[in-house]
């Protein structure tokens, strides 16, 4: 790690100024993915402006009949607040779905949201890497690339966003309050992260002069038929190779409403409009399943060591969807899956 | 820290921070540091304050042989600054004994045997008092899954488990 300067920011103007003040400062929250990307001189600020006391701890009901999450909410808060088990179970079973309990406890709502890929020649400064040092060659194309994207990939990275909670975020039409130098703005979650074309450097929309604020959610929870499904090389404590956020609003055996939104396998949570078109109006069961997964997979391209997760995220697809229509959530303590 | 007579060859002088007084109450004993920004509080807790049973283990967040209790909450005190817990209320494995009298999770560990080299149970203990005032583990499956953030290379996972059960029929 290498030196640098620390202040706190009084409120969320002053956390705004200072930013803009110094373009390699940071904002820390939870500090859970920044520390450790300091540690290993992945990221070397110049200045952290330390965040974590700013009053962004409530969750609100909004006049639309949603929830406003603050940003510095803890995901484990979160997970466990009631109006969220009660309204949005899939965002807390993506939640504790993800990371440890200790971490659950330390990360931010925001900080979910903007931490950083867990590609293994990101995270190693000795390799190429165009996300980190933009231009220097992508070496997980032709390299270990086992936990790498099938979906949106480009030649410059096949990175992958390691969060679940921002699956069940995409697939529950959340957005992301940010306040900049000019003000306040909104941005949809399923825009807030990018695809990485030919600027893998920037993961996200947000500009380096706004802060995350809040996540709202719309008013629709799909509490009765949702699950969330994560397939990892073991069973806790690991980083997707394929998840699915899976929610529908069923009128007897029709499908009236669906949401589909896939984690471990693209550089952004990967929700795809038409696969939730194409399960609207059909009956709930295996045949409308697998169209919906050859719709959300059929541009899918493997590159050696993840060829797999194609064909992995197929029967995911299927099997989330058939615990979403039977009621039967995933459990993220008992593994069996229904 | 401050640079001297060896900066002045170079024109630019590199700013070295100065350390930042913070105030910890560890184990119920309050304690005021200085310590430089990147310090973290397991660092702080080892090497400022002496206190060594808090293990370093991978020193990322993954082994969570470096679990403290802060404010109540279990964290990895390896990837928390210590500048930005001025105020907090910090429990080690040196704070849980009361009066000579172990904390019923370390009875428990020796009762089950719930270890062998022993470098991950201050962590695992830290860890399962956190889960048992969290109050959302009940079955053995999510103790499992709850304690998934420390690593036990010795494998005594099945002996931890039934120590975290007594300890939490006690409570």
């Amino acid at each position: 790690m290498i030196g640098f300067q620390y202040a706190r920011a009084s409120d969320v103007a002053d956390a705004v100024r200072q930013i803009a003040a110094d373009p390699a400062a940071k904002f820390i929250a939870g500090g859970t993915n920044l520390i450790d990307l300091m540690k290993e001189d992945v990221e070397r600020p110049s200045r952290l402006i330390d965040i974590s006391r700013l009053p962004l701890r409530s969750v609100e009901e909004t006049a639309s009949g949603g929830l406003r999450i603050g940003a510095l909410v803890p995901n484990s808060d979160l997970a466990y607040h009631p109006l969220i088990a009660q309204r949005y179970p899939m965002l807390a079973s993506a939640i504790l779905a993800g990371a440890s309990a200790q971490l659950r406890n330390m990360a931010s709502t925001g900080g979910n949201l903007l931490q950083r890929t867990r590609c293994y020649y990101f995270y190693d400064i000795a390799t190429p890497c165009n996300k980190r040092q933009p231009g220097s060659g992508c070496s997980a194309i032709g390299g270990l690339n086992r936990m790498h994207a099938i979906l949106g990939t480009s030649e410059a990275c096949i990175a992958t966003h390691p969060s679940d909670m921002c699956v069940a975020l995409a697939a529950l039409d959340a957005t992301v309050h940010v306040t900049g130098p000019a003000g306040a703005r909104a941005i949809a979650l399923s825009d807030f992260h990018r695809l990485p074309e030919n600027t893998p450097q920037r993961d996200t929309n947000l500009e380096t002069n706004e802060i995350v604020t809040a996540v709202e959610l719309a008013g629709r929870g799909f509490a009765a038929n949702y699950t969330y499904l994560k397939i990892r090389d073991r069973l806790s404590y690991a980083f997707a190779l394929v998840s699915v956020a899976a929610a529908l609003e069923l009128e007897g055996d029709t499908i009236k409403e669906a949401r589909l939104a896939l984690g471990g396998v693209a550089h952004k949570p990967w929700r795809d409009p038409s696969a939730e078109a194409a399960l609207r109006g059909q009956n709930i069961g295996e045949p409308a399943f697998a169209h919906a997964a050859d719709v959300v997979l059929r541009d899918a391209k493997g590159f050696g060591h993840n060829t797999f997760k194609i064909d992995l995220a197929r029967r995911a697809i299927v099997r989330a969807l058939t615990q979403a229509a039977a009621g039967t959530p995933q459990s993220q303590s008992s593994k069996k899956i229904a | 820290m401050t640079r001297t007579s060896t900066s002045q060859r170079s024109t630019s002088t590199i700013r070295v921070p100065e350390k930042i007084p913070v105030s910890l109450t560890v184990n119920g004993v309050e304690a005021q540091l200085r310590v430089a920004p990147w310090t973290s509080l397991l660092d702080t807790l080892r090497d400022h304050l002496g206190l060594t049973g808090t293990k370093k283990g991978c020193d990322h967040g993954q082994c969570g042989a470096c679990t403290v209790l802060v404010d109540g909450r279990r964290v990895n005190s390896c990837l928390t600054l210590a500048v930005m817990k001025d105020g907090a209320k910090v429990t080690t494995i040196e704070g849980l004994a009361t009066d000579g009298t172990l904390h019923a999770l370390q009875q428990a560990f020796i009762d089950h045997d719930a270890f062998q080299c022993g470098y991950c149970t201050p962590g695992q203990i830290c860890s399962a008092a956190g889960l048992i005032a969290e109050g959302k583990a009940k079955s053995a499956d999510e103790i499992r899954e709850l304690m998934s953030g420390n690593i036990c290379r010795c494998g005594a996972y099945p002996n931890i488990v039934r120590a975290i059960q007594q300890a939490m029929g006690q409570s």
